[in-house]
């Protein structure tokens, strides 16, 4: 299968509607992310859903799934706004739980510190009642040039 | 603790993991030593439409999963021990089509925290296809969420 990932792109970013983008990668959709439009930026959400529950005696959203939300946004967030061509394939991903990620909806919100032609630098926060508080904060390299 | 004891705690563990349930990860392997998880291949975790190549994400959940889960291999009653961090890195994608095995262990355990580190790989362990470190938080028997859970995961092997 190929894929025109700059069309999807301009698409999504033209009806302000992420859902066919999201629907392109079956983990996303497992996870259930969605995609908000603020303006000029983009926050992404991870709607609460107990598949995605780790600790069952809080419960907690798992460990992994919040770390794989915020990596999946930070891949995204770079092919929407870096105008990269091709799906960014990971390096590295170095994530700090601050607090439990509660059975409720999270969100996360990308920065990107450094993109290089080769190589790009995100940092991740992720959230859920209020952003100065986070639950989790990340850092990744991507690979940005030809595959 | 018996190696049977510690595999019938660690499928206890991860049996009453949800999100585990959902990617149908398995307890492969589990000793003194350390621990082994399989990640069966499925299409719903695919995180390269192109390739079919699997999410890093869903590897970062093996392996979350498995460094945290290692902590039954050490210590002689089941504790609750949030991650304090995690980082992995990627040597090569996965290979589409085959399963993904994890292997973590725990290198020092104190009063207070326990640092693992494994990796995951396909075929070879000697090629892996991620390097993975973890810190875990003991919480002690204070804290040990629910007495009910331990009781489930730890069974009769007290």
């Amino acid at each position: 299968m190929s894929l025109d990932l700059n069309q999807c792109v301009r698409d999504a970013h033209e009806r302000n509607d992420y859902d066919k983008l999201i629907s392109l990668f079956p983990y996303a959709s497992l996870l259930g992310i969605e995609c908000l439009r603020m303006g000029d930026d983009m926050v992404f959400r991870l709607p609460a859903n107990k598949d995605n529950i780790g600790n069952p005696v809080l419960p907690a959203i798992h460990g992994g799934v919040i770390a794989g939300f915020m990596e999946h946004s930070a891949m995204l967030h770079l092919l929407m706004f870096m105008e990269i061509p091709h799906l960014p394939k990971i390096i590295d991903f170095s994530i700090d739980y601050l607090r439990a990620g509660h059975y409720r909806d999270t969100f996360v919100r990308c920065q990107v510190w450094r993109q290089g032609r080769r190589v790009a630098n995100v940092a991740i926060t992720a959230w859920q009642t209020n952003q100065t508080e986070p639950i989790a904060t990340a850092r990744a390299h991507f690979k940005v040039d030809e595959p | 603790m018996s190696e049977s004891a510690i595999l019938e705690r660690a499928q206890r563990f991860l049996s009453a993991l949800r999100h585990c349930q959902v990617l149908g990860l398995q307890v492969h392997q589990a000793t003194a030593e350390g621990l082994t998880l399989c990640l069966p291949y499925s299409p719903q975790i695919i995180g390269n439409p192109e390739t079919g190549v699997i999410h890093g994400g869903a590897i970062t959940t093996l392996m979350d999963t498995t460094c945290g889960i290692s902590t039954v291999c050490v210590l002689p009653e089941f504790e609750i021990c949030p991650t304090l961090d995690l980082r992995i890195d990627y040597m090569h994608p996965a290979e589409p089509h085959k399963n993904v095995y994890g292997f973590a262990e725990c290198y020092r355990v104190t009063p207070n925290i326990i640092f693992t580190r494994g990796y995951a790989y396909q075929d070879d362990p000697t090629q892996p296809i991620a390097h993975v470190v973890g810190t875990f938080m003991r919480m002690g028997k204070i804290a040990q969420g629910g007495g009910n859970l331990k009781k489930d995961i730890q069974g009769g092997a007290q």
